[in-house]
């Protein structure tokens, strides 16, 4: 390959690269970059800000290939050759600590905020947290508000301002609960219970998923998370209170057979323990005492 | 007497998975009718099949590869076609198809593709490169390939009888258990796993005792070739990692057809200990494959750039850095498993802290382009096109090793992205350099060059627009597998990795032809030499195709470039005093016939047919019994025959054109006495 041919390629390549940059400009509204409570902002921030420290080593390397390639072309009778070189100390030194120092900065990063960011922590707020217990089934997701009694499929209403603090779990294969422009994933398995707690900034509707493959119908298994005002909130659970059904054992057993593109829909109570007995169920034939 | 079989198991439940098999078959029978057209069966079987020389093994698992990279890569394209299609509708694969393809997918280029490509290259490659004849195990290398194949072959029948897996190519219970997996798609998945994953095991054995006791006088360890290097870090991780996986298939194996309960929701059984099994396999297997695409890497830029590797003490304390070090992250495939701030931190900063050898091994690439003589040929694109891509791929691993940033990353587009960033630049584009690199060395065939530059700007090219776009969906939330959805504004970035996987499929298309190219002009393009790219390690200093033997007599290595460094002193070519004679590994068919029972037994427990997995356990326990009886597995090749064969090599020797010209060092076929120094 000659050297036209290789600046020909190299210019290519340069272009493409800023074509690709330009497009990743329309996603200013992506729901990642552009969160809706807190906990996703401060993981969002962590994310740039690792990008910017390790941009350190990234931009070098960029610039030393591209330089490297060109300046040591072998067409280039000018540059120096000098075949044997092949250590030096104090560079060897910097290639080291340069990525350990930003390594070591980053470490310190991660620490600190895999413990300030923990989904387990309670969020601390001068509103009282309300309760939610979310049971993932085929494919769908059941809403039980404890405090309220009530019990919702597919769509999460709760106050904009008011920590939210979940109780995840599934009565089927593992599930992956996430809130995108809320804050962080955690999985829901059966027999054990994980935890999350979330923040809405403002009131909005934002789309929760289940980031885990789960089967025929995990293409259609997403509901809506609506923060609203305190007052609206509180409309809501009128509504709700109002519908005929009731999640007792035997309403329950028939929303957990799967079903995909289930709709919305409303319990105006639900049997006391539900989310627990769910839980414990599968430990139930083990011969040790509950 | 079938067990589970019947014929319900043909696929006659949609169109598309009807093709497939019907091209799985087609292309069967039409490559046996070529071969039987040919009269190629004997000499096939003979030459080929039977074969324990390492470098026809090496070719053997090439083919493997390179058919499985095509099967691969079908799949990959009817993924993008249905994702660029399948907003607010069903697209063209029903969900049951779609998941199967996507579990295939990883399953064979993990499995089938990357693992074949780099027991290829080892089985070509490292007993040159370390001066011997063959590896340690030569019979246990032919069983190493054919058990893989047999797990190839299961895969490809799933295609045509039953169905393959939907449970992703890591298998996840429980979802890949009997309740919620009555099929027999994970029974394929787990029998091709647990087959080929003996075969590896075996291999990784293989090149350690190899590496470990027959590296030629003289060569240290530190005088060791970095691919060498990266081979032994390899098939360390190997051994200590694939028992793993093995314990982990087959506890799930009887979960399914035992009815126990190790990964089941209820009973005590629990998915978490699958899902750490798994990727205390998992995570080190990233770093089996991407080691040695390391080696390669290491010694493609030194030899085109005609310079001495840059670090090499450096480099060789990075691999093995990153060898520990990959055994100790496993934990990041899961951090939002509800596990404490401590567990979470902890496996956090071990991920972070392999970036700092990778990055020493990414500067030190580039010190060694620093004030060398850059030759464009295509090994070097792939390396150099590598090293751009791969820090970007290491940046977004470092994003998602930061647990807060994954609990909103995690089984994201991003996620894929980042893999794909990681295997495509990182694994495949090493092993098609080191395809491309030693290509004429294996079959004495110099590669045509311009059609492997087109290959690799389709595949860089095609790399960007397919896989940029999934970390943008990753932004926006977009979850992988992804059968539809009903978000607009994912449309146009899918139909722009579509459009990706369509130039990387012309990339590929130029590497076929590439081949062709280059087999039909085979005459031109002959390797006289042994050394076509002015070589610095010792399996330059081979014939190209070499001799069954590779070495009449066994080199004295005096430097790390060893063969560089006998040119130098003008040694590299003498003829010595007289020759003796050499042993050599008798074929054997018990390979083949060792691969084929294992088929057979993983399709029987894949269907329940008891008495065929009775049948076929017993065949291979006597073929074992009959081969370890044989005494007689040696052969010899007379003093007289080699010299016939030597004398050759310096008459082709002396009528070619050495690499760089009339005056490049160290050729002459003039016997020389040197002075121990």
């Amino acid at each position: 390959m000659n050297t036209a041919s290789a600046c020909r390629q190299l210019r290519t390549a340069t272009t493409l690269g800023l074509v690709l940059v330009v497009a990743g400009c329309g996603l200013n509204t992506a729901p990642i970059l552009d969160p809706k409570g807190p906990i996703a902002l401060a993981e969002r921030n962590l994310l740039f800000d690792a990008v910017g420290f390790m941009l350190i080593v990234i931009i070098p390397v960029f610039i030393m290939t591209f330089g490297f390639i060109w300046r040591y072309r072998a067409s280039n009778k000018k540059a120096r050759y000098d075949p044997e070189w092949s250590y030096n100390g104090p560079l060897d030194a910097v290639i080291w600590l340069v990525p350990a120092l930003i390594i070591i900065i980053l470490g310190v990063l991660s620490w600190i905020n895999t413990y300030r960011l923990d989904p387990y922590k309670q969020l601390s707020s001068s509103v009282e947290a309300i309760e939610v217990e979310v049971i993932a089934q085929d494919w769908k997701w059941l809403f039980i508000y404890p405090e309220q009694n009530i019990a919702v499929v597919n769509e999460l209403v709760f106050p904009s301002g008011t920590p939210l603090n979940l109780k995840i779990t599934s009565d089927t294969v593992m599930n992956s609960f996430f809130i995108p422009a809320l804050g962080g994933q955690i999985y829901a398995m059966a027999g054990m219970q994980t935890r999350l707690h979330l923040l809405a900034n403002e009131p909005g509707s934002f789309v929760g998923k289940n980031m885990q493959y789960s089967g025929a119908g995990f293409a259609d298994q997403y509901f809506e998370a609506i923060a609203t005002s305190q007052a609206d909130f509180d409309t809501w659970v009128e509504k709700v209170r109002q519908s005929p059904d009731q999640l007792d054992a035997s309403a329950y057993s028939v929303l957990a057979k799967p079903s995909s593109k289930h709709p919305v829909t409303y319990y105006s109570a639900a049997e006391p323990g539900l989310f627990d007995n769910i839980v414990v169920k599968y430990s139930r034939n083990l011969g040790r005492p509950e | 007497m079938l067990g589970k079989l019947t014929v319900d198991a043909l696929p006659l439940y949609s169109w598309v998975a009807m093709g497939g098999a019907v091209v799985t078959v087609v292309g069967a029978l039409a490559v046996m009718a070529l071969i039987t057209w040919f009269k190629w069966w004997r000499i096939l079987w003979s030459e080929w099949l039977t074969s324990l020389d390492h470098k026809r093994i090496g070719i053997m698992y090439l083919v493997l590869a390179l058919v499985m990279l095509v099967r691969g890569f079908i799949d990959a394209l009817m993924m993008r076609a249905q994702q660029a299609v399948a907003l607010n509708s069903e697209g063209y694969l029903p969900p049951d198809h779609f998941d199967q393809i996507f579990s295939s997918h990883g399953t064979i280029m993990i499995f089938f593709m990357a693992m074949p490509f780099m027991s290829g290259l080892f089985n070509i490659v490292v007993p040159q490169q370390i001066g011997t004849r063959d590896v340690a195990f030569p019979f246990m290398n032919s069983v190493s390939f054919w058990l893989t194949t047999a797990g190839a072959g299961l895969v490809m029948v799933s295609l045509v009888i039953g169905k393959f897996s939907t449970a992703g190519w890591t298998g996840y219970p429980p979802y890949s258990g009997i309740e919620y997996s009555p099929g027999v798609g994970v029974d394929y998945w787990i029998w091709s796993i647990l087959i080929s994953g003996v075969g590896s095991t075996l291999t990784g054995i293989n090149f350690i005792a190899t590496i470990v006791m027959r590296r030629a006088p003289g060569m240290t360890l530190m005088r060791m070739p970095l691919f060498t290097w990266t081979t032994l870090t390899s098939s360390v991780i190997i051994i200590f990692t694939f028992p793993a996986l093995t314990v982990a298939c087959a506890l799930l194996g009887l979960d399914r057809t035992l009815g126990m309960h190790f990964f089941t929701n209820d009973a005590g059984g629990n998915m978490m200990n699958f899902i750490n099994l798994i990727w205390i396999w998992g995570h080190p297997e990233v770093y089996i494959l991407v080691l040695p695409a390391f080696g390669i890497y290491s010694e493609v830029v030194a030899t085109f750039s005609g310079k001495r590797l840059f670090g090499y003490t450096s480099l060789v304390v990075a691999t093995a850095a990153i060898g520990i070090l990959s055994m100790t992250v496993w934990l990041h495939h899961f951090f939002t498993m509800g596990s404490s701030a401590s567990v979470n931190t902890f496996f956090g900063i071990a991920t972070t802290i392999i970036a700092v050898p990778t990055g020493v091994k990414v500067f030190d690439w580039l010190f060694t382009l620093y004030r060398g003589r850059i030759r464009f040929t295509p090994p070097i694109m792939w390396t150099l096109g590598f090293i751009v891509t791969f820090v970007i791929g290491g940046m977004t691993g470092v994003m998602l090793a930061l647990p807060p940033a994954d609990y909103l990353m995690h089984n994201s587009a991003f996620l894929v992205a980042h893999f794909h960033n990681m295997i495509i630049p990182g694994v495949l584009f090493g092993y098609v350099a080191g395809f491309m690199y030693w290509f004429p060395k294996a079959t004495g065939i110099i590669l045509d060059e311009k059609w492997g530059i087109r290959s690799f700007w389709c595949w860089l090219i095609g790399f960007y627009l397919a896989f940029m776009p999934l970390y943008a969906l990753g932004f926006m939330g977009m979850p992988r597998r992804m059968e539809h959805y009903n978000v607009a504004e994912w449309q146009p970035y899918l139909i722009v990795a579509a459009l990706g996987a369509v130039v990387i499929l012309l990339g590929v298309a130029c590497l076929v032809i590439q081949l062709i190219v280059s087999v039909v002009e085979w005459q031109k393009r002959r390797d006289h030499t042994g050394d076509p790219w002015d070589g610095r390690t010792l399996e330059w200093l081979t014939s190209s195709p070499p001799a069954v033997y590779n070495f009449a007599v066994l080199p004295e290595v005096g430097d790390r470039d060893a063969f560089l460094d006998m040119k130098q002193r003008g040694i590299a070519y003498r003829k010595p005093d007289r020759y003796q004679d050499i042993h050599l590994p008798k074929n054997s068919g018990v390979g083949v016939v060792l691969g084929g029972f294992a088929f057979v037994l993983g399709f029987a427990m894949v269907w329940h047919i008891w008495w065929l997995v009775a049948v076929c356990a017993l065949a291979m326990w006597v073929a074992i019994i009959v081969r370890s009886s044989n005494d007689d597995d040696e052969y010899c090749l007379p003093a007289a025959e080699v010299e016939k064969i030597e004398n050759a090599r310096y008459e082709e020797l002396a009528h070619a054109s050495p690499p760089g010209g009339e005056d490049a060092p160290g050729v002459s076929t003039t016997p020389l006495q040197e002075n121990p120094t």
